[in-house]
């Protein structure tokens, strides 16, 4: 679906490396202003699918856009997107203070004073070497760049190893407040599902190069339950449903069923004396996730 | 305070409906914006503007053009009725449901929720 919001649009984009198909013919596009959570697992193709977008790498098929062009040797798009990697390279000699210069110089929107008040925010030194610095004030440096670029879209992936729980909350506070004043597209990929699920508004997961679900946040978090109880009780709720997975313990049994439960399946769920339980942003991304795969192996079965 | 499983803009209408409900936000009274709802519960600001807009929908919040929002005069009352209609089914039947699975008859149930209710009571005029 393309409208006049679309900042990045992607179709049938496929990478592949000698034997491996990191990216299988994903397409999806992504709306001015909002954010994004990028999910899978590692290996799923989320950096290789954020390489590409922003030119740091190459499709072998596929077609992509970022502001309707290309990102290729795209001066005019690149500098409108910020891309935080994990393991973002700086000089060997270089200062924080001087990979804050360089952005500053790149990217048109920096924000100095949003910058300095990060620095002091996250605690870092900013005359010690970027070599020299713990993983966690690395992963801040990063960070940093990231939000006082307010580029017009930001990807940041997995941008916080070694932040401890406290800087994280952080990122999540300053990001959550810059947005909402300063409102832009960001693209968030973390396996820490159920930390950013009330953050992004738009969820994509990725499975083994993949698109397994592309959904509005919210529309998901009521899209399975858990019902546990009596196992004939359970079996027998479960008949017809789409069941993502299931679990005993002797006589009891617990399923996670897809789809919205109705006020009927309450009545019905209480009658029968089975209990429900939500499931989590990140539970139903494992269960799907593992789901897709077990119908993967199945499918790969037949074909023998 | 937010919990899994339920849409955030339903649970955020929600905690706007019990403020009004329980009297800390007032009829004509300014209601809290989106922003103030997005940073409080830590949420994508969309998402808090979406159950914003249920109630604006719903007529419980009215727009102020260039001020802001506020509560519905009546939305209180209709709250209330909402809530009360609601009440059987939310909270009586799974009441029931568990008394039974405990054998307690109905009139030992009607019994223990009378006895509980007038001690509740009691002890908040103390």
């Amino acid at each position: 679906m393309t409208t006049s919001d679309t900042v990045i649009e992607v179709a049938g984009l496929t990478k592949r490396y000698r034997e491996t198909l990191a990216v299988d013919d994903v397409s999806f596009a992504i709306e001015k202003d909002k954010i994004y959570g990028l999910l899978g697992r590692n290996g799923a193709g989320k950096t290789t699918v954020m390489s590409i977008l922003t030119a740091q790498n190459f499709e072998t098929s596929g077609e992509l856009r970022v502001f309707g062009e290309h990102p290729y040797e795209n001066a005019r798009v690149l500098r409108r997107m910020c891309f935080v990697r994990e393991s973002q390279k700086y000089p060997d000699d270089a200062l924080p203070k001087h990979a804050f210069a360089t952005a500053r110089l790149f990217f048109p929107r920096w924000d100095q004073e949003f910058a300095e008040r990060l620095i002091d925010d996250f605690q870092l030194p900013s005359n010690k070497r970027i070599k020299k610095l713990s993983r966690g004030q690395l992963s801040a440096v990063g960070v940093i760049i990231g939000l006082a670029a307010r580029a017009e879209i930001t990807f940041f992936d997995e941008p916080y190893l070694g932040l401890d729980a406290v800087a994280r909350q952080i990122f999540y506070d300053r990001l959550l407040e810059d947005y909402t004043a300063h409102p832009r597209t960001v693209i968030l990929s973390s396996h820490l599902i159920d930390e950013v699920s009330n953050l992004i508004e738009h969820v994509i997961v990725l499975d083994r190069g993949r698109v397994i679900m592309d959904d509005e946040t919210d529309a998901v978090r009521d899209r399975a339950a858990n019902i546990v109880g009596d196992t004939a009780a359970v079996e027998a709720f479960a008949v017809g449903r789409e069941v993502i997975h299931r679990e005993s313990l002797g006589r009891v049994s617990a399923v996670t069923v897809l789809g919205t439960l109705t006020d009927a399946d309450h009545r019905e769920l209480a009658l029968a004396g089975l209990d429900v339980g939500p499931v989590s942003l990140q539970q139903l991304i494992v269960r799907t996730t593992q789901h897709a795969a077990a119908d993967a192996a199945t499918d790969e079965g037949a074909l023998r | 305070m937010i919990e899994e499983g339920r849409a955030l803009f339903l649970q955020i209408a929600e905690s706007v409906e019990d403020s009004i409900v329980e009297g800390s936000l007032l009829e004509e009274g300014q209601a809290p914006s989106t922003n103030e709802l997005a940073a409080f519960y830590r949420i994508n600001p969309a998402t808090a503007a979406k159950g914003v807009a249920m109630l604006v929908e719903k007529g419980v919040l009215y727009k102020r053009r260039g001020i802001g929002m506020f509560v519905a005069p009546g939305a209180r009352d209709r709250l209330l009725a909402e809530r009360r209609a609601a009440f059987a089914t939310r909270f009586v039947g799974p009441l029931i449901a568990e008394a039974s699975k405990l054998g307690l008859t109905p009139d030992e149930l009607a019994t223990l929720v009378r006895d509980r209710a007038a001690a509740s009571i009691e002890g908040k005029t103390e």
